[in-house]
């Protein structure tokens, strides 16, 4: 006779509550799921879930509000940061973020994010860049990869009349406003861990009121690269941290994590 | 500043930011541009000062879009511009209306196409009633002729944005912006008790979260949602607002609005001198157009004139409001031309129903 084992269960691991309980969307092998699992756990352990304000953009990023319950506001193409200094400016006390892609940032919104940066908004912006216009379907980016295909590049990007990837947490880290400057990816467990951290003290920033933080994250869209999940992961690995180093290109604490 | 038994002698635009003051307004954000400069330079100060929020964007839409983002948080907010400003902010304002953001912005217009010039100008009247960006929506817009005026009616449009949940625009121009007039600042700043904000973000503590959204994609979302709508623009009908001088007997009624209606009742005021029966219909509301009371003047047998600052867009609503009776006739005076009482004299007396016949 087998005896019962008598345990008392132990919860040792829980989905933090913000994040919605529903199956994804996305394409197999795209990385907005993990960053947005990231967010979960940041904003959970932080405490500030209930405090916070989520500036959903314009791309496959506007559909965040499907996954963290969090209260939202749509903004125009490229307007996410004009429209989180609004809610910011008009409640300082809640937490606020933007969550944006690489053609909202870095194209049509180059100016909002400039000139937010600049007057050190006390927010946090989360970048998601992975080279192209993913909802589109695959156009040539801001950060578009030189010689890298797409559907409005389809000999390649050309140095000569597209110019070069903009490296957006350099030229964020170069403003003497900004707070707090890094670029992670989530391409496998030890980097994921690292951006969780560095994530952590982008809202951390906030939550101390020292400024404006920003956090790109090197992200993979299998789809429009024409590539398999694992494809594209290696991409990440190998040619975009060549070309998009991953670190911290600005922390006014200075205390290296 | 003492209230109530106060007269200001202050310019149209200085009336404006003591009008938003007054109606509570707790978030400004301004890009500067001529004729409207006063506005952003009284705020910088004066909100400030009574604790509001001033901020001078990067750009015309970024100023806009801070206006979205602070309404979308239950804020009394505002901007301000001169039509080529405008022009940049309609990106913004149809998300306002998709989203049902009650944000304020005054337009102080210039003329155009393109650069145009600082002079006054009334171009902007299509932009401002069909709607102005993309997609099926209208702006609730009300015109000031007298600097009195510009500032009550910008302490409405606060309400009427939040009573409606929508954009409304006070639609000025440089006469309005740059002339001064005494005023009476008879409103006590509003105290607003943060009731009625049900929708507004604050992060959601003990509650669903709320989504502020303009995107519908699933099948029949969106016709459902501009149903909606349509809907709360028929409802916004009962604010029509208009002015009328001397219409009781007149055979003929000069239509204008803001300034134009302004110079239009001195013209009035002379013929009547000269005993020509002559009337003024100053809608002040310009969404919604006062059709109901151009109508029943129209269905007494008078006859009508339509006087703008343009090259005549309003006179299609004219048109529109009494076309089972009557037509109107059209005198512009084209932006680039100041109009003078005087001038009009002429083109009012050939549109008398004795002389036209």
């Amino acid at each position: 006779m087998t005896q019962a084992i008598q345990t008392e269960e132990k919860q040792v691991f829980r989905l933090p509550d913000v994040l919605a309980d529903t199956a994804t969307h996305f394409c197999p092998g795209c990385h907005h799921g993990i960053v947005h699992r990231l967010l979960a756990d940041v904003l959970d352990q932080l405490g500030v879930v209930q405090d916070t304000i989520c500036v959903a953009s314009v791309g496959c990023s506007v559909f965040i509000y499907n996954y963290l319950l969090l209260d939202t506001v749509e903004s125009p193409h490229g307007r996410a940061a004009a429209v989180a200094t609004g809610v910011k400016r008009a409640n300082p006390e809640n937490v606020v973020f933007t969550y944006q892609g690489d053609g909202d940032l870095a194209a049509i919104g180059l100016s909002e994010i400039m000139y937010a940066a600049n007057r050190g908004e006390n927010m946090t912006v989360v970048f998601v860049n992975n080279t192209v216009y993913g909802m589109t379907g695959g156009q040539l980016a801001p950060t578009t990869m030189v010689g890298q295909k797409t559907t409005t590049s389809q000999q390649g990007r050309s140095f000569e009349t597209d110019g070069a990837p903009l490296k957006m947490t350099e030229i964020i880290a170069g403003l003497p406003g900004v707070y707090f400057s890094a670029r992670v990816a989530v391409n496998n467990v030890k980097n994921i861990k690292k951006a969780g951290k560095i994530l952590k003290k982008g809202f951390a920033n906030q939550v101390q009121h020292k400024g404006f933080s920003f956090v790109e994250f090197l992200a993979a869209c299998p789809t429009n690269w024409r590539m398999t999940p694992v494809e594209a992961n290696e991409r990440v690995g190998g040619e975009m941290i060549d070309y998009f180093p991953l670190g911290i290109f600005k922390d006014n604490d200075n205390d290296g994590l | 500043m003492k209230k109530n038994d106060t007269n200001l002698l202050v310019k149209g635009n200085e009336a404006i930011a003591l009008g938003a003051v007054a109606a509570g307004c707790e978030c400004y954000f301004a890009y500067p541009i001529t004729p409207q400069s006063e506005i952003p330079e009284l705020l910088s100060e004066s909100l400030v000062e009574v604790g509001g929020t001033f901020v001078q964007a990067e750009s015309e839409i970024a100023a806009a879009n801070m206006l979205l983002g602070a309404t979308a948080c239950g804020k009394r907010a505002m901007t301000s511009s001169s039509s080529p400003g405008i022009a940049l902010k309609q990106e913004a304002i149809s998300y306002m209306a998709g989203s049902q953001l009650p944000g304020v912005i005054v337009n102080i217009c210039r003329g155009g196409p393109g650069l145009g010039s600082i002079d006054p100008s009334q171009g902007d009247y299509y932009q401002t009633t069909r709607g102005g960006g993309h997609g099926d929506y209208r702006t609730l817009t009300l015109a000031p002729a007298s600097c009195q005026e510009a500032y009550d009616l910008t302490i409405r449009a606060f309400d009427l944005a939040f009573l409606y949940r929508n954009p409304v625009v006070v639609l000025g121009d440089a006469i309005l912006g740059q002339m001064k007039e005494p005023i009476k600042n008879w409103k006590e700043r509003v105290v607003l008790d943060g009731k009625g904000l049900d929708w507004s973000l604050s992060g959601a503590r003990n509650r669903e979260p709320r989504l502020l959204k303009s995107l519908y994609l699933s099948d029949g979302a969106l016709a459902g949602h501009n149903r909606k709508l349509q809907e709360k623009y028929q409802a916004m009908r009962k604010e029509c607002d208009w002015e009328e001088y001397r219409t009781q007997d007149a055979e003929l009624i000069v239509v204008a609005f803001g300034s134009m209606g302004r110079i239009a009742k001195s013209a009035v005021r002379k013929l009547r001198e000269k005993n020509e029966k002559v009337g003024l219909f100053r809608p002040i509301s310009l969404y919604p157009f006062p059709e109901a009371p151009l109508d029943r003047l129209a269905a007494q047998g008078k006859g009508f004139l339509t006087l703008e600052n343009n090259a005549g867009q309003m006179v299609d609503d004219v048109r529109l409001a009494i076309r089972r009776h009557a037509d109107s006739g059209l005198h512009c005076v084209l932006p680039g031309h100041l109009a003078n009482p005087d001038d009009l004299l002429g083109p009012i007396e050939e549109a008398m129903p004795a002389k036209a016949g």
